[in-house]
């Protein structure tokens, strides 16, 4: 498995692509904290675009380096290693990858220029959002056979999760506007983890007084300790959940 | 002689398509074993269930007496030639096949016939995606002989490949037979097979039709070459 990791890591680093992404991401961030002084406005700046590049990023580029390396999935489907160990591998190399870009280009700018409780979080919450983006990749890689039908799907998942889940939600809270909804909220945020880390980064910035009610009762579970504990353990869900099922798919998949 | 891969009621389909219906038979050690058969009838299907790579709907694979059905260590007794040999396109000649040798754990005892054969280690630095298909056969060929296996599964081995590297490869064959290991072929040309082969196994619509020794083949139908004698017993 970490033999499979290793060499999956040593063939991304072979292509441009990642180091592209590492820059991109450093370039936001170094620009967006040199253009404002505040640097509170920088870190909301940064959430709202690591909210869009980062899973995007993860999840197209995971579900193509799953086909791309399909044929050499095979060759290895056909020596003997356990058909957990590849999937898993490929799982950990091109996680690390990912991981490792976003390290340099976002935890060490803002670790520079804003080494706070909301800078913390947000290298936490981006890792784990990272994660369960190139888990969700591997499910809908493993679901389809056809490369044009992978990408649509992980596209799809992408799209429900920033935008279409947010209108959802709206539609939600107005259909059932007479109800005391708040609880209820809670748990609609547990079903898109980019919510679930967009909501413990805002909180951690003290802004969710202009949230009004719902924000008051967010402020009062997720920002004491066992709401970031709940966050980050719902966020582990959303990363070994579906990378459960991909390895279950993987397990009786034809090649 | 004794039976090493032993395949039993065999079935499985793609959807509504069905490409094995319950195929049986038994592979000897010391035999080259052509699987022939028309396009789609489940040829490469039946190699791919042997290699773990397809998973059956029911039936069982053996390997010397062992179900194989899920498990994955009797493949380092198997080296597999592939039809279209794909492999990461950023890495180069040299660093496939330590990769190789890194996966399956095995750095010596190691067959390099055709690795020096085919020159590959005077193209060592070539990254993969420059390389030819021909010299993608190449490299699947050398990686397939590479551990010394005691079966050998080739896909269509030839196909691609210069006449002098045809050439290279069918003595390989020759060679591995008689140092008594199984092979299983499969190819569409019919000339290549009538040379280096003992048993031809003929599939049709996922169906075993018949699995005779070549030569048993040519004294029934009194003819000399295996294309014709093919023709006379399927019509």
């Amino acid at each position: 498995m970490l033999k499979i990791a290793k060499y999956t890591i040593l063939d991304i680093t072979r292509s441009k692509v990642l180091i592209a992404y590492t820059i991109l991401l450093a370039l936001i961030c170094i620009s967006i904290f040199m253009a404002d002084a505040d640097v509170t406005k920088g870190l909301v700046s940064i959430t709202t675009v690591v909210m869009i590049i980062v899973p995007l990023v993860s999840i197209v580029y995971a579900t193509t380096y799953y086909y791309d390396a399909y044929e050499f999935t095979e060759l290895l489907v056909s020596q003997p290693i356990s058909r957990k160990s590849i999937l898993m591998g490929q799982f950990l190399g091109i996680s690390g990858s990912i991981l490792a870009a976003f390290l340099v280009g976002v935890c060490v700018p803002v670790a520079l220029f804003a080494f706070s409780d909301t800078g913390i979080t947000i290298m936490v919450t981006g890792s784990l959002l990272s994660l369960s983006f190139i888990s969700l990749a591997f499910l809908a890689s493993t679901l389809t056979r056809d490369k044009a039908k992978g990408i649509g799907l992980a596209l799809m998942i992408w799209f429900y999760c920033s935008i279409i889940f947010d209108g959802l939600v709206l539609l939600f809270l107005y259909t059932f506007a007479d109800y005391p909804l708040e609880k209820a909220m809670i748990l609609l945020t547990s079903l898109n983890p980019i919510d679930l880390a967009r909501i413990l980064i805002l909180l951690q910035l003290d802004i969710s007084a202009l949230m009004g009610y719902t924000g008051a009762l967010y402020q009062q579970f997720f920002g004491n300790g066992w709401g970031v504990v709940f966050t980050i353990f719902m966020q582990l869900v959303w990363i070994a959940i579906p990378m459960a099922f991909s390895l279950k798919v993987f397990r009786k998949k034809d090649l | 002689m004794d039976t090493i891969i032993e395949i039993k009621e065999l079935k499985k389909s793609f959807g509504k398509l069905q490409a094995l219906k319950g195929v049986s038979c038994g592979f000897e050690t010391g035999r080259v074993i052509s699987v022939l058969g028309p396009n789609a009838s489940g040829k490469t299907t039946l190699i791919k269930s042997i290699l773990g790579m397809v998973v059956p709907d029911s039936g069982e694979v053996f390997y010397r007496g062992q179900s194989v059905i899920n498990t994955f260590d009797y493949k380092k007794h198997i080296g597999y030639m592939p039809q279209i040999g794909r492999y990461p396109d950023n890495m180069k000649i040299g660093q496939l096949f330590e990769m190789m040798k890194d996966i399956r754990q095995r750095h010596t005892g190691l067959d390099e016939t055709l690795v020096d054969a085919f020159n590959l280690k005077s193209m060592s630095h070539k990254a993969m995606r420059t390389l030819s298909g021909g010299t993608r056969q190449k490299v699947s060929a050398a990686l397939a002989c590479l551990f010394d296996p005691e079966v050998l599964i080739l896909d269509e081995p030839t196909a691609g490949l210069d006449p002098l590297a045809a050439e290279v490869l069918k003595e390989k064959i020759q060679d591995e037979k008689a140092k008594g290991k199984l092979l299983l072929i499969t190819s569409h040309i019919m000339s290549e097979v009538d040379e280096i082969a003992d048993d031809i196994m003929y599939l049709f619509e996922g169906q075993v039709k018949f699995f005779r020794s070549l030569n048993d083949i040519k004294t029934t139908t009194g003819e000399m070459k295996l294309g014709r004698a093919l023709t006379k017993i399927l019509s």
